[in-house]
């Protein structure tokens, strides 16, 4: 079994701001989380806020442990609710977009 | 879990859960429908006619990207006639416009549409950073969020084009009527629900707008106060327009104005999108309700302003240049609200608390209805609503927004609104000078050496 597994990432919507103004990340995540289950969502968010952010500003990603409301985020070009929200299990070449819908008209 | 099918075609993988009804469906089938809604809502209410100029006010951001994108797309499958332009508002603030201007380029050369860029230093002899340079940054937004009001119809008029559409969403209509519920402004719900938002030259003038005159400006001059505001997308969710502009690979551009780091932090817009995330129908059932509460307002025209559709939409009342949309204007084209409203509406609520227990909260009584279209609806609602008072009035409790004075009723009643034009700029205004020139009066009195008028003759 794999230690990482390597999926994309991207920003947009204006909350490349909060990640080195960068659009596209390629992250090396941890296969499983502390407790030794498999990496889903939310860990990915976890991890992207504790390893990646540069921006003291967490409270524009993340509000009471999920992305803030306003923040669409989307797995393989999918909704997310349709994909199991946050508890969706990540698989290595997974693509992942938070976009934010709170920013510029 | 296995992959999801699309409610729609039942072939392809669902990508998109409509907030509206809950439907998964796949891009293709999203896009389709989404570009149909937008079309019924345009041709149900008689949104234009063939032949139609039409400006599309483009900042760069998502909402107005798809706007002129769904435009096109529709003007072009339906054979409007629509004469499409871009018109786009430069503020002057350095390193914000520049990259969205950039962006409303590409747009225009993507879409093959006229590009008009008007900047608040030709309309007005001051951009935003010799404002600030000026005033400080605090309280710029003010001067900001006032000259762009009046910056698309000038724009429009010096092009000659009588109509601007807006990239407004049901996500800033159904905030603009929280806000408006919230300080008890009941003739800013019209406005906020309403999907035309003036149509003042009929109102000032007398002109129409359906005899077909004003297919391309010809002839006439096409003054500020001609120029009607419409919002096509007033029934999209801000998340679809974010995922039509995702699955379209639309080039948009987001970045908040630089003056206003802040400026969506504890505002109504979090209240919306936190209802969004508990039961998303909640968004347009905010705006129908707008709309319905709209029409309990007394001689408002029916409340609808063309929303409901019917013909009689075209009588509107018409708007004053004060606080239209009801944003705070600042930074995101669509004028967000600035930071703070709902704290400072806490304040003014437990203002009118205590002015309540004093008792001055008012009820207003409509005077007779006189027009055919008002009768109508506030006859209908009073059948429809199980009246306490006798049957030919409608109670409408209004609280009065400040302490100090004139009973609201006088605002509440566009009839008695007197409206006529800055005597400065000739914008329409129920003030002798309009808020914009009030401002630059200001500026230019601090900055003697270029005492630039705006001249109402411009074009
Ligand atoms: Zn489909
Ligand atoms: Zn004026």
């Amino acid at each position: 079994m794999a230690d990482n597994i390597d999926i994309k990432v991207e920003f947009t919507g204006g909350l490349e701001m909060l990640f080195s103004d960068k659009r596209n990340h390629k992250i090396s995540l941890p296969a499983v989380d502390s407790d030794g289950q498999p990496a889903n969502v939310a860990f990915l968010i976890k991890y992207l806020c504790e390893n990646v952010m540069k921006s003291q500003k967490k409270d524009l990603f993340v509000l009471d442990g999920s992305v803030r409301p306003g923040i669409l985020v989307l797995i393989n070009d999918a909704d997310w609710e349709l994909e199991g929200e946050d508890q969706y299990e990540l698989q290595a070449g997974d693509n992942v977009v938070f976009v934010s819908t709170l920013h510029g008209g | 879990m296995p992959p999801q099918l699309c409610t729609h075609c039942k072939t392809a993988r669902a990508q998109i859960l409509r907030p509206k009804n809950h439907s998964r469906l796949c891009a293709a089938c999203f896009t389709s429908v989404f570009e149909s809604e937008v079309a019924a809502t345009i041709t149900s209410t008689a949104l234009f006619h063939p032949g139609e100029r039409i400006a599309i006010g483009a900042s760069g951001g998502k909402d107005s990207c798809v706007l002129a994108s769904v435009l096109k797309t529709l003007n072009d499958r339906y054979k409007w006639g629509l004469d499409l332009v871009l018109l786009s508002v430069d503020e002057g603030i350095t390193g914000y416009r520049d990259h969205s201007l950039d962006a409303v380029r590409r747009n225009a050369k993507e879409l093959d549409l006229p590009l008009h860029i008007v900047s608040y230093e030709e309309l007005y002899g001051w951009s935003m950073d010799q404002v600030v340079a000026q005033i400080g940054k605090k309280g710029n937004c003010t001067y900001c969020g006032v000259f762009r009001r009046q910056a698309l119809d000038r724009g429009a008029a010096r092009l000659g084009v009588r109509h601007v559409v807006t990239g407004h969403n049901a996500d800033d209509v159904a905030e603009t009527v929280l806000m408006n519920l919230l300080r008890g402004d009941l003739m800013r719900l019209g406005r906020a629900t309403g999907i035309v938002t003036s149509t003042p030259a009929a109102a000032v003038d007398g002109l129409k707008d359906a005899d077909g005159d004003d297919g391309a400006g010809a002839g006439g001059e096409v003054g500020i106060t001609n120029v009607k505001r419409s919002k096509p997308l007033m029934y999209a969710y801000e998340k679809e327009i974010v995922l039509y502009a995702h699955h379209k690979k639309l080039d948009y551009f987001s970045t908040e104005c630089i003056y206003s780091p802040e400026a969506f932090r504890g505002s109504a817009r979090t209240l919306i999108k936190n209802l969004e995330r508990i039961r998303p129908e909640s968004i347009l059932d905010v705006v129908r309700s707008g709309i319905e509460m709209a029409r309990l307002v007394p001689e408002a025209d029916g409340g609808c302003r063309g929303a409901c559709g019917a013909k009689g939409a075209k009588k509107e009342v018409i708007q004053p240049d004060d606080e239209d949309e009801g944003n705070g204007g600042c930074g995101t084209g669509n004028g967000r609200g600035s930071g703070g409203e709902m704290a400072e509406m806490e304040r003014k609520l437990l203002m009118d608390e205590r002015a309540e227990e004093m008792g001055t909260e008012t009820e207003i009584q409509p005077r007779p209805v006189q027009n055919g279209v008002g009768a109508d609806g506030v006859k209908g609602r009073q059948e429809a609503t199980p009246a306490p008072h006798p049957a030919s009035t409608t109670i409408v409790p209004v609280r009065p927004k400040k302490k100090d004075g004139a009973p609201r009723a006088a605002v509440a009643l566009p009839g008695k609104q007197t409206l006529g034009r800055c005597e400065r700029c000739g914008y329409l205004s129920s003030q002798a000078v309009c808020k914009a020139c009030v401002l630059l009066e200001g500026l230019n009195k601090s900055r003697p050496r270029t005492a630039i008028a705006v001249d109402a003759s411009h074009g």
